[in-house]
């Protein structure tokens, strides 16, 4: 009793001491761990990056942003669209285009390219410059630019067919017709993906809205089709 | 020599290794549908590469469709219920 007593003034008095070190090993193990954890996060967030448009998240946000677009659209053109489909269709596509580019916030060059080329084309016209333009957009997404590297590197092939591929699948990305082929090819897993998601978005709208033409107004305190992302 | 000297000093500079676009093209090759539930080790980077244009055409031509499905049932139906799928979606 009187040991247990006395027993603790001595490690009462070696506490700080010891304490002090002990803090100084807690602390660098809590860093090792936040920067662990972040360096995890880091490589989590890397790995979903290709995935990110596979997420429920990323399809509402495009859909909301669809949705503003289009009524923004609608707001303009007036009551007198209801003879030009083909010319709806139209407007549809390139909100469609326009809200699938916000959806990617900018960090990649095709999303880059839509958002620069819409104002550039109904403003001036111009094709001049165009890297200019995106190196100037591509600063805020801080993104630095690869030196070139020549399509034959291709493994070693120098082969027209496999150089007029790559060209026309260049041109078929936006935004993506000088670029050489690493970037063509990151820019086509990310094009693929964010046009994949952008289709089951407007098909899930179409479905909706035809779907809610019977229903109506009451479907509205119902469940929403999708899950609500609760990630 | 020289130019096995020079493609070296072209790794050098930009960094893109043969391996990195073996590697893109793969990731790349995962997406298309097509090559994907064939056996994947013998397709070629030219098969890879015109997948992923007719890939991204039907895409397009999808994302066409459904534009001009939209606009017609935005035409026809009235602004409210494109008011009722903004709260849902926006929930």
């Amino acid at each position: 009793m009187s040991s247990s007593l006395i027993s603790p003034n001595p490690i009462g008095t070696s506490n700080p001491a010891a304490a002090g070190a002990d803090r100084s090993r807690e602390a660098k193990t809590r860093r090792r761990k936040k920067k662990a954890q972040a360096q995890a996060q880091a490589q989590s967030k890397a790995r979903s990056l290709s995935s990110k448009w596979k997420s429920q998240a990323q399809q509402q946000i495009f859909s909301s942003n669809l949705l503003r677009a289009l009524a923004q659209s609608r707001r303009r053109g007036g009551g007198g669209v209801g003879g030009g489909g083909s010319s709806g269709g139209r407007a549809v596509r390139e909100a469609a285009d326009r809200a699938l580019a916000a959806s990617a916030k900018g960090r990649t060059r095709w999303s880059r390219a839509i958002l620069a080329g819409r104002i550039r084309i109904s403003k001036f016209r111009k094709r001049k410059r165009p890297a200019a333009a995106v190196a100037a957009a591509a600063a805020a997404a801080g993104r630095s630019r690869k030196p070139r590297v020549s399509v034959s590197r291709l493994r070693g092939k120098g082969i027209p067919a496999v150089q007029r591929k790559v060209r026309f699948l260049g041109r078929l990305v936006p935004g993506c017709r000088k670029e050489p082929l690493p970037v063509i090819l990151e820019e086509a897993t990310d094009y693929i993906e964010a046009l994949e998601m952008q289709v089951r978005a407007m098909s899930e709208l179409a479905r909706l809205l035809s779907g809610g033409a019977s229903v109506g107004a009451g479907s509205s305190s119902g469940s929403p089709p999708e899950p609500l992302p609760g990630q | 020599m020289s130019s096995r000297r020079s493609r070296s000093r072209q790794s050098g500079s930009s960094g893109i290794s043969d391996d990195q676009i073996i590697d893109l093209v793969s990731k790349l090759q995962q997406l298309l549908p097509e090559i994907r539930n064939r056996r994947s080790d013998k397709v070629s980077a030219a098969k890879v590469l015109q997948e992923t244009c007719n890939h991204i055409r039907s895409l397009h031509r999808e994302v066409d469709d459904l534009s001009e499905r939209l606009s017609e049932l935005l035409a026809n139906s009235d602004s409210d219920q494109a008011a009722v799928i903004r709260n849902l979606l926006m929930q």
